[in-house]
């Protein structure tokens, strides 16, 4: 089915240690006394605890559910008591403690009613909700949500890839599973088809693991499937990176920003395919995972281990050597070293190393980079990093931003190579962690100008609101004085006031007509010294009435 | 002879009159200096700098009325940023105006506070919500650690708290150049 | 406690600079066979200056000093410097040659990795421009007396029975400041240095350094890149004008197997710290300075012009680099080459 394969450039071959945790089939994990479940099972988001100390939980109960788009739902690994909910170390390069829920088995492994979940009759968004639910994220190693890959995106996915590369050298976990349980594998990629509507599904596995490879093809022969075909993939890290394997199998870059459904194409591990499977088929949520215990143990293997186990708990299993210094969790080239044996096991632990001083010696002191070029040659992002380290080194990010400092998978090629043993990956994990804070500080302190100028700006406002208040009060008395002197001075008046002098004026002049026309009666007929009298008396009237007029205007 | 002088003349009325059109044509509006001088600062508003405010100080500093080492919360890369900015030569903090410390959040307790309003009236972002008589409280993710809060308070109830490094602000340290471990 | 990845390949840069020295004793070797064990001297000289220099200079600037030591880049500049000087050269003028690359050529410029200039290639064009006339004073082949040439280095110099112009030296003289009828047939044909095909026994030699490319290029030390443009170049451009004008320029078989190209071709345009780094910029860099060699060659003052080419393309490689970064992982054409 696959006309050809193609490759990507850059990459190493280290020794693969493969065959040492392999011999053995898997084997189930006993129980802690202590599980201990971080909320934080991704690296971007944090599940609400809905239980509480003291309460009894039943194995697959869900004790945190998922919030926001980029969260699961976090589960009961067996039934049990919660003890406490507080920060707990968990496996991070940091070391610091996260949320987590502290769970006391009971040793019954009682479960939660399960029901399976009818795929066939319901919507895409039904399933993706309810994956949300069961917990499923990546378990390559990343610990991405799993609904949210299977998203349509902008133009629908017509390729699953089934990542069973397992490139980083001593895992063996998906080996192990793709030999032992095929067929489950392939039922949950079936269903993660449907999901998404894709036409094929491709298994990219690297070539060192013939048997799995066999398996594989035997399952999908059972299965009589014609779109789904096995391939071996040539043997070179990073091959099972999610990029590299879509490049190899498809021939599509996904660049940095950009997501393998904008080209149609997405990639699962085909231990999340085999989660799928189980909380489809048969409504379990994840509650436990395949770990390989290997590098400097004494019997190395593969253990299906609950989530929240400690490592502390696992490594009897094993039983490291003495000599055992350190411990990984993950593979040599990307791993994440262990400040603490406490930590537990999360859905992203695929595998636990032991590290003694001869297997990973210390590293010999970073010469200075004499441009050989042999990073640029095992890049597979095809980075040029000694300059992505000039400018990390200097801290000019904006420089190492445009060398593409952000398509950077830190795969740790470049530092494996590099003869002046420069640790090439830490410098570039710096400059992005520096380039994001410095984002977070920009966005806080834009934030903060914002609030103040709002701030400035309000009270300004109040001080104006306030002074024109102030006026308003203090003008209305002065307003009434100066009115009342403007009066006295016949001042211009406005035109509302004259209209209402006038009105006031024609109706005086009317009152006066009226009082003209009505002479009193008992002035009609008069004698002319009466009338000499009346008007004598007008007179004297006129003139006080004159004298007076100023004070009487004043009370007007 | 003349005509050199009339060719030497002509040129500098051409030029002259086309430096003249860009000026105007070319106008920057607003002052962009300050701008870039403001997004700089790390908007504290805490006035440590003996301006009110990081405005006031990047246009102080713009019409070259402020040296640039006076901003104890941008620091020493603040410094940097803004001799780098403004071709002015790099000083060390002035220790007058403070000195750099780590990032912290104002945090009131809550129940010594009086409910004076005090704070609020001090805090230059709107990050306490209270009303009188009622208790106060600081919203953490918008304190710029000013710490301008502090000293209004009758009641002495606002302390400075660190920020603790949680997984999520966790960041990678720079590598460690292990050169002299032979030597 | 480290961070991920926690295991290396074994590499180190005194493992590629041993390659490197091991890569240079087959033309060495030829070397002693024609022209006799002087360069030996010269060669042992140059380490012990070099080495006492790079401690010198480590301790001054506070560096450990064993560790730096011991990455072997002094010895391989040492060498270089060997193999480009005369070897009867006076002891002095090596020892001063030595001492401007590793001091300032090297360390003032910040030590391994920081210069931008071939350490080797500042001593060979500082020493030409200053002492010409000893620079161009080259043992006759198959003179191999081991005393005299003793002498040349560290006392009386009775040159005259034991000098001979190099062939390119010769050729240039020949053909600029004798009578304008010379032509390049006629030149190579008077003279008895040279041979087959280019200056006899440095021809040899040539084929050495040629060997040593080869194990070089095998150990994936360098990459083709370099060389095959500086070869192609000097090739394509001298052969053009040695059709176009066969009595005033001279072959490609000349140009190649004489004077420093095959060791400039793999061990010295080759350097990775001075040089272009992206194999776009590789090309472009060596070919500079394949057809600026040329061209000082067949029209400048000096006899051998790749000192001077290198010194002047790495004023370009930065530029040339910043212009020729390679496109990274998906953003570049869609799909892909088949495998």
């Amino acid at each position: 089915m696959i006309a050809q394969l193609f490759r990507f450039k850059g990459g190493i071959k280290p020794n693969s240690h493969k065959d040492e945790s392999t011999t053995q089939p898997i084997k189930l994990a006993p129980l802690p006394p202590r599980l201990v479940v971080p909320l934080r099972q991704s690296a971007r988001a944090m599940a609400r605890c809905i239980v509480e100390p003291g309460q009894d939980v039943l194995k697959g109960q869900v004790i945190a559910v998922a919030e926001g788009p980029l969260c699961t739902a976090v589960h009961a690994p067996t039934s049990g008591t919660v003890r406490a909910i507080e920060p707990q170390p968990i496996p991070h390069p940091s070391g610091l403690p996260a949320p987590s829920v502290v769970i006391e088995p009971d040793g019954e492994e009682r479960w939660v009613e399960r029901f399976p979940f009818d795929i066939a009759t319901a919507t895409p968004q039904q399933a993706r909700d309810y994956l949300r639910d069961c917990g499923i994220v990546g378990l390559g190693g990343a610990g991405f949500p799993s609904h949210v890959k299977l998203g349509p995106g902008e133009k629908g996915i017509q390729t699953l890839i089934l990542n069973g590369a397992e490139c980083e050298p001593w895992i063996t976990c998906d080996d192990r599973l793709m030999r032992e349980r095929a067929a489950q594998i392939l039922a949950g990629a079936a269903m993660m088809r449907h999901i998404t509507g894709a036409r094929r599904i491709l298994v990219g596995i690297e070539d060192n693991k013939p048997q799995a490879i066999e398996a594989m093809r035997q399952a999908a022969r059972e299965l009589g499937e014609k779109e789904i075909g096995v391939v071996a993939v040539p043997t070179r890290y990073p091959a099972g990176g999610e990029k590299q394997l879509i490049r190899v199998l498809t021939g599509i870059e996904i660049p940095y920003g950009k997501l393998g459904t904008h080209f149609g194409v997405q990639c699962f591990n085909v231990g999340s395919a085999h989660a799928v499977y189980r909380a489809i088929a048969h409504g379990e949520p994840l509650v436990s995972r395949i770990v390989t215990l290997s590098g400097n143990f004494e019997r190395p293997g593969n253990f299906e281990v609950a989530i929240g186990t400690p490592i502390r708990d696992l490594l009897p299993l094993a039983v490291p050597r003495a000599d055992t210094n350190r411990y990984i969790m993950g593979g040599p080239m990307m791993g994440v070293g262990l400040q603490s044996l406490d930590v537990p096991v999360i859905k992203a632990t695929n595998c636990v190393l032991a590290g003694s001083p001869t297997l990973f010696p210390a590293p010999p002191p970073e010469m200075p980079c004499i441009r050989c070029g042999e990073c640029a040659k095992a890049c597979p992002a095809e980075l040029q990093p000694f300059e992505l380290y000039w400018y990390s080194r200097a801290k000019i990010f904006g420089k190492a931003q445009e060398y593409s400092l952000f398509d950077c998978i830190e795969c740790g090629c470049c530092s494996y190579v590099c003869p002046s043993r420069i640790p090439l990956v830490d410098y570039f994990r710096f400059a992005k962690a520096e380039i994001w804070a410095r984002e977070k500080e920009k966005a806080a302190a834009d934030t903060a100008r914002e609030r103040y100028e709002f701030r400035l700006a309000r009270e300004e406002r109040e001080k104006q609101e306030k002074a024109a208040k102030l006026a308003a009060k203090t003008a209305a008395g002065r307003e009434k004085a100066a009115a009342a002197l403007a009066e006295a001075q016949k001042p211009a008046r406005t035109p509302e006031e004259e209209a209402k002098h006038a009105l006031i004026a024609a109706a005086l002049e009317r009152a006066k007509a009226q009082k003209e026309q009505a002479h009193p009666e008992n002035v009609s007929d008069l004698t002319p010294e009466q009338q000499a009298e009346i008007t004598a008396i007008e007179a004297r009237r006129a003139e006080i009435r004159e004298q007076a007029k100023p004070h009487l205007r004043q009370d007007d | 002879m003349i005509e050199a002088l009339l060719v030497m003349a002509l040129g500098a009325v051409i030029l002259g009159a086309a430096l003249g059109y860009a000026a105007v044509r070319f106008r920057v509006e607003g002052d962009p200096l300050v701008e870039k001088i403001d997004a700089i600062l790390p908007q504290t508003q805490c006035g440590q700098c003996g301006f009110p405010g990081c405005k006031p100080y990047a246009q102080a500093i713009a019409k070259g009325e402020a040296e640039i080492n006076q901003c104890p919360p941008g620091g020493d890369e603040g410094i940097h940023k803004l001799a780098d900015l403004l071709g002015r030569e790099y000083k060390p903090l002035s220790a007058e105006h403070g000195i750099e410390k780590p990032k912290s959040v104002a945090v009131i307790d809550e129940a010594a506070c009086i409910g004076c309003t005090l704070c609020i009236q001090a805090c230059p972002v709107d990050a306490i919500v209270g009303a009188a008589k009622q208790m106060h409280t600081v919203i953490a993710t918008q304190c710029t650690g000013c710490e301008l809060c502090i000293a209004p308070c009758p009641v002495d109830c606002i302390r400075m708290e660190g920020i603790a490094e949680t997984v999520d602000s966790w960041k990678w340290k720079y590598p460690v150049v292990a050169l002299r471990r032979v030597a | 406690m480290n961070n991920s990845p926690y295991f290396l390949k074994p590499a180190s840069v005194r493992f590629v600079m041993l390659r490197v020295l091991l890569a240079l004793t087959p033309a060495i070797a030829i070397y002693v066979w024609f022209f006799g064990a002087a360069i030996l001297v010269q060669i042992s000289l140059a380490s012990v200056t070099a080495l006492l220099a790079e401690a010198g200079m480590l301790k001054l600037r506070g560096k450990p000093v064993m560790m730096f030591l011991g990455d072997g880049s002094a010895l391989v500049t040492a060498w270089l410097i060997a193999l480009t000087f005369p070897p009867i050269a006076p002891w002095w003028l090596t020892v001063v040659g030595v001492l401007m690359a590793i001091v300032i050529a090297k360390h003032l410029y910040g030590g391994l990795g920081q210069n931008p200039f071939n350490p080797a290639m500042v001593a060979f064009a500082m020493m030409i421009v200053a002492y010409p006339s000893l620079m161009s004073q080259w043992p006759a082949v198959g003179f191999t007396d081991f005393l005299p040439q003793w002498n040349a280095i560290f006392g009386a110099r009775q040159l005259d029975a034991i000098t001979m112009a190099t062939p390119l030296d010769a050729l240039r003289t020949a053909l600029h400041t004798a009578d304008a009828r010379a032509t390049v047939a006629g030149v190579l044909g008077s003279s008895a240095s040279f041979g087959n095909i280019g200056g006899k026994g440095w021809e040899w030699v040539a084929a050495g350094y040629f060997l040593g490319g080869i194990y070089l290029l095998q150990q994936r030390i360098i990459t083709w890149h370099m060389p095959a443009a500086f070869l192609a170049t000097l090739l394509v451009i001298s052969g053009g004008f040695a059709l176009y004008d066969p009595t005033r320029f001279v072959g490609p078989s000349f140009h190649l197997f004489t004077g420093g190209a095959m060791l400039g071709a793999f061990f010295i345009v080759t350097d990775p710290v001075s040089g272009c780094t992206t194999p776009r910029g590789k090309l472009i860099f060596a070919a500079g300075i394949g057809l600026l060699t040329w061209v000082i060659r067949s029209f400048g003052a000096y006899p051998d012009g790749i000192a001077f080419a290198v010194l002047l393309m790495n004023i370009a490689a930065p530029l040339i680099d910043i212009n020729t970064q390679p496109p990274v992982f998906g953003h570049k054409r869609r799909g892909g080459d088949p495998q």
